[in-house]
């Protein structure tokens, strides 16, 4: 034992075989991607930048029932709510605060109606504090530009809710 | 006076010549070390700024340039400022003894290998200053580190080259590449080579013997209160002293520019770019080693170097020399 030891200290046999394996290594395929060029799958679940949603014909969703305000762990979500003419319940205001918010998905999974609802964007660093402070119309402008991923996202997620 | 105007601009000139080429050598070399490092570990590596990312260590260089230099209210100035420079300076001094062919080397002196070890050793000034001018801990530490390793491996290091300078009988970096034509040193001082390898890591603080920056316990060591171009200049004096221990290896034991057969598909390729392809293999070598070995432990560095080094090649001198004699090979001077 203390003998093979010896031998494969002087003769550098661990160091050695571990050079072959980094060698080998190199010629493998590489496990990362360039990301700005290419990006990475990500699950239909992914809990990004929030959006409101719109009905097909143009509605706000947002009920106005204020669950995900209450559910929000960091307290990030404001509303405040009016009637309309109509006698519906609709918010005057919604707010987010992206840098309270800790992207855990309370809120999405709260909605009763689908309003509110967790993107795959997650590229909406900004260089200012107050481009963070999401209002109702920067949500439903998000809800508008990525609606077609949003509804495809929902179904594929469906069976498992 | 003209007379000394023209030596003086001939001599500039023909540093330059050198100077630039080693300059952008070293920015290639440090773009070649992230590369094989990240490909050992199955990352990309620098691969947008220019062809490959080739550009890469000159558009960190730009960065570094416009980034502001913080001194330390409780450092020395003078010293501070000093040591980066000291540390760049000596490490591209010591390339005007290197010969890149036969006469094709700037300075052709006959003591040619001492001149360089004498450089090496100066080299460990930077650190010492640069770590004690900063009067901080972490840097402290750091070169306290580094002082005693290159130190020790300098040692040994002086020793393996004794190997060699029996079998060539002078100090003369050309002489030792020409005593080479018959045979590389590589192989009958194998050992030697090995020890060589492993000292110059030690010596040039790259891993397994990074420990003067020991990210993990000293931040970075004699380098953590530098800042923009000043520690720009630590790294490249950094790089230009391991493509230099590449050049010395090579130079000592791979045959320097000697083709490895001098036979036609060989020896069309003109001298130095075989010396240039043999300081790469070792560059290589150097960063994957980086890649693979874990960090030696301070007592172990100091075990292996005074401990398993020194009295390995003092004794393989001993029989270097006794071979050579009892042969009677001893080189006549």
């Amino acid at each position: 034992m203390k003998i093979s030891r010896f031998f494969k200290t002087i003769f550098l046999i661990d160091f050695l075989s571990g050079l072959i394996i980094a060698i080998k290594e190199i010629f493998k395929s590489k496990k990362t991607i360039n990301y700005p060029f290419e990006k990475g799958k990500i699950s239909p679940r992914f809990r990004g930048e929030h959006a409101l949603r719109r009905y097909p014909n143009g509605e706000e969703r947002c009920i106005a029932c204020k669950l995900c305000e209450a559910v929000c762990p960091a307290q990030a979500i404001t509303i405040e709510s009016t009637e309309r003419m109509d006698g519906s319940r609709k918010t005057t205001r919604y707010d987010i605060d992206m840098m309270k918010c800790i992207y855990c998905g309370l809120c999405e999974e709260s909605c009763p109606v689908d309003a509110i609802v967790q993107g795959p964007n997650f590229e909406f660093s900004t260089e200012t504090r107050e481009e963070l402070y999401y209002n109702k119309e920067k949500l439903l402008d998000n809800g508008d530009r990525w609606e077609s991923i949003l509804a495809a996202n929902i179904k594929a997620d469906n069976p498992y809710r | 006076m003209i007379n000394y105007i023209n030596i003086f601009l001939s001599e500039t000139y023909k540093i330059l010549f050198l100077l630039l080429p080693v300059l952008t050598a070293v920015a290639m070399v440090v773009w070649l070390d992230r590369r094989v490092w990240a490909f050992v570990q199955k990352r990309r590596g620098p691969n947008v700024v220019g062809p490959f990312g080739l550009f890469q260590s000159l558009a960190d260089a730009l960065k570094y340039l416009f980034k502001e230099i913080i001194i330390p209210a409780s450092a020395n100035k003078i010293i501070f400022i000093l040591a980066p420079i000291v540390t760049m300076t000596l490490a591209l001094i010591a390339w005007a003894v290197i010969p890149f062919g036969e006469n094709f080397v700037i300075a052709d002196i006959n003591v040619g290998i001492l001149y360089l070890f004498a450089v090496s050793s100066l080299g460990v000034y930077g650190i010492i200053m640069g770590g004690w001018a900063s009067n901080s801990k972490y840097p402290f530490l750091g070169s306290i580190r580094s002082a005693a390793q290159m130190v020790s491996y300098e040692v040994s290091i002086g020793v393996i080259i004794i190997n060699v300078l029996l079998c060539v009988g002078s100090l003369n970096l050309t002489d030792i590449v020409l005593a080479q034509k018959d045979i590389w040193f590589i192989i009958p001082l194998f050992p030697m080579f090995v020890i060589f390898f492993i000292s110059a890591l030690a010596e040039t603080n790259r891993p397994p013997f990074d420990l003067p920056e020991a990210e993990a316990e000293l931040v970075a060591g004699y380098q953590t209160e530098y800042s923009g171009m000043m520690y720009a200049m630590f790294w490249l004096g950094e790089y230009a002293n391991i493509l230099l221990m590449c050049a010395l290896g090579s130079l000592l034991f791979l045959g320097g520019w000697l083709s490895p057969i001098d036979a036609f598909p060989f020896n069309i390729l003109p001298d130095f770019l075989w010396l240039i392809l043999k300081m790469l293999f070792l560059f290589i070598l150097f960063s994957l080693v980086k890649a693979i070995v874990p960090r030696y432990r301070y007592d172990q560095l100091m075990k292996l170097g005074w401990k398993i080094f020194l009295p390995f090649s003092l004794f393989w001198v001993v029989i270097t020399a006794s071979y050579l004699f009892y042969f009677n090979l001893l080189p006549v001077i």
